[in-house]
């Protein structure tokens, strides 16, 4: 079952293994960007736990639109904004929810993905962070159409992708700051489609 | 990784709060959210002028904060950009009732952030434009990419659109003139070395004694191109070619050209690599008619150039002539 404790549990979780990761993404970042989406994230995600100690929520969607804001406040970049996005986009998906079902869950991630493409109007194949989220959320679909419970739609949405993270690196990137290197950014596996792996696969071994 | 710092997440804060404390007459310093502000802001009647982005490129931003150029700065964390709540304080901090305009680099954080912020502004009543600066001819255009990256030309069009202001220019004037600069601004860039985020302690890139880096930006990214270091006489021209074929700059144009340091490079070697320009340009029938020639744009302890050229008519030449007041840009007072 989740629900606002699971909710916090991995945003928690996730400032974790931002902390542990912060090394590896920022040495992601160096090869195709300015060597900072690990810094980033660790300072976004201790922000956010910090608030979250600090702060009252009143139910599940509070705590997503805390995360959402602080880390629009405190991760700057291009994740900041996207990965903000993706937590405001959300907290609308928990309105007035004390648990989430399967289908929420899906939904929660469909709905980030949404925010994360309106914002910034990446497609697929970009090499962005929407390259990992887009074939889970595929992926997600399915396993809950065949009627799959929550964990079992995680790891199907872990393993979409994990398989969408490594397929960045052939690719020839078309936005962010990769795009200004051209064919030099071939080769290169993404930064952000990497830490939204990350994403996905802590609240796949919290979640059940 | 030797730096003078003492802790690297003071950084950011600590130099701040240097620029405070050594440009009290002309500038004040907020924090959280950070923002560097003119010490007479909001200027009433005026139209105010607000830029922002990573830090480690100073003397830009802040350093351009004073009569005459910027009303605010935001620096973000070390080359990233700065977050909507502080252009969103930074830009009510100096609304003078006539609106304000966000100079934005080219780089999708740049953007986005500056786009949330400008929606909050909005929201709360304050008229805002945004003009982008995408002048870096290292990277290809494409309507399907990110674009070109803003780099070298920012400083020109915020000295240029502060003189605007100052005059008395309404916002769409000024916005007019960012986007004719801009449009008539070409910078490009080269690297010597990488240069060292504090926070990650080590060189972005690795290279070798015998190599450079063309086409760099401003954030340590890797150029366009690795190749063989060469005398500077053949980087410039490498360097001007492109430049010079991209507006294209045709004879009988008048530039301003600002030969900038990226950090790490002796002001000696900019003066040279100013002279071997001087001389294409001459060749050319291009005349250089005003110049800087410094560290304005810097990628933190990176060694390296970048050129930019701005063709300029009368009007563009008159508002670069007129009065600043800046820590890091100071003429006619
Ligand atoms: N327009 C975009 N849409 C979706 N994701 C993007 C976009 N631009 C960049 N990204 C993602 O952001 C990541 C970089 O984040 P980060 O390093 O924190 O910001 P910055 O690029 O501003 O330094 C990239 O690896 C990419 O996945
Ligand atoms: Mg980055």
């Amino acid at each position: 079952m989740v629900n606002q404790e699971s909710l916090v549990a991995w945003i928690e979780a996730l400032q974790e293994v931002y902390a542990e990761n912060k090394e590896y993404l920022t040495q992601l970042d160096s090869a195709i960007g300015d060597a900072d989406h690990g810094i980033n994230l660790d300072r976004g995600f201790t922000a956010v736990r910090r608030k979250l100690s600090e702060t009252k929520c009143e139910d599940m969607s509070a705590v997503l639109k805390t995360a959402s804001m602080t880390l629009i406040s405190s991760v700057g970049g291009a994740s900041g904004p996207l990965y903000g996005t993706f937590f405001l986009r959300a907290s609308a998906v928990c309105a007035n929810k004390t648990e989430l079902a399967e289908a929420d869950i899906v939904a929660m991630v469909e709905a980030g993905l949404e925010g994360i493409l309106h914002r910034g109007k990446a497609r697929p194949n970009d090499k962005t962070m929407v390259d990992a989220l887009t074939p889970a959320v595929n992926a997600m679909k399915q396993a809950l159409a065949a009627g799959s419970g929550v964990k079992e739609i995680l790891e199907k949405g872990v393993e979409a992708a994990e398989q969408g993270m490594t397929d960045t690196i052939p690719m020839l990137a078309k936005k962010g700051r990769a795009s200004y290197l051209g064919e030099r950014s071939i080769g290169h596996q993404d930064p952000g489609a990497t830490s939204s792996y990350l994403m996905l696969k802590t609240a796949a071994n919290l979640w059940n | 990784m030797k730096k003078l710092i003492n802790k690297t997440e003071n950084l950011v804060k600590e130099s701040l709060a240097g620029v405070a404390a050594a440009h009290a007459d002309l500038v004040k310093v907020h924090y959280d959210p950070n923002f560097v502000v003119r010490i007479d802001a909001p200027v009433r009647g005026k139209v105010a002028i607000i830029s922002g982005g990573g830090s480690g490129h100073e003397p830009m931003h802040g350093g351009f904060v004073g009569r005459g150029m910027l009303d605010a700065a935001c620096p973000g964390d070390v080359f990233t950009s700065p977050t909507p709540d502080q252009m969103e304080a930074a830009t009510k901090a100096v609304d003078g009732g006539a609106g304000v305009l966000h100079i934005v680099k080219n780089y999708t954080g740049d953007i986005l952030n500056f786009e949330m912020a400008a929606e909050l502004c909005q929201a709360a009543g304050i008229e805002v434009a945004a003009v982008v600066i995408d002048d870096d001819v290292a990277v290809k255009d494409s309507l399907y990419t990110a674009g070109r990256r803003g780099v070298g030309t920012t400083v020109l069009a915020e000295k240029i659109c502060g003189a605007a202001a100052e005059r008395g220019d309404n916002l769409a004037k000024v916005v007019d003139v960012c986007r004719k600069v801009n449009a008539n601004g070409r910078t490009m860039g080269m690297a010597l070395t990488s240069c060292t985020v504090p926070a990650a302690g080590r060189p972005t890139f690795e290279i070798s004694d015998t190599e450079m880096e063309i086409g760099i930006g401003i954030h340590g990214e890797p150029g366009r191109e690795r190749m063989a270091l060469k005398p500077a006489k053949e980087i410039v021209e490498m360097m001007a070619n492109v430049i010079l074929s991209d507006l294209p700059f045709k004879s009988g144009d008048q530039v301003i050209v600002m030969v900038n340091g990226m950090g790490a490079t002796p002001l000696m070697e900019l003066y040279l690599v100013y002279n071997e320009l001087n001389k294409i340009c001459q060749a050319k029938g291009i005349t250089i008619v005003r110049q800087l020639v410094g560290n304005y744009i810097t990628s933190l302890d990176m060694a390296g150039c970048s050129i930019t050229l701005l063709k300029v008519d009368e009007e563009l030449l008159t508002l670069w002539d007129a009065p600043v007041h800046t820590p890091a840009l100071r003429w006619g007072v």
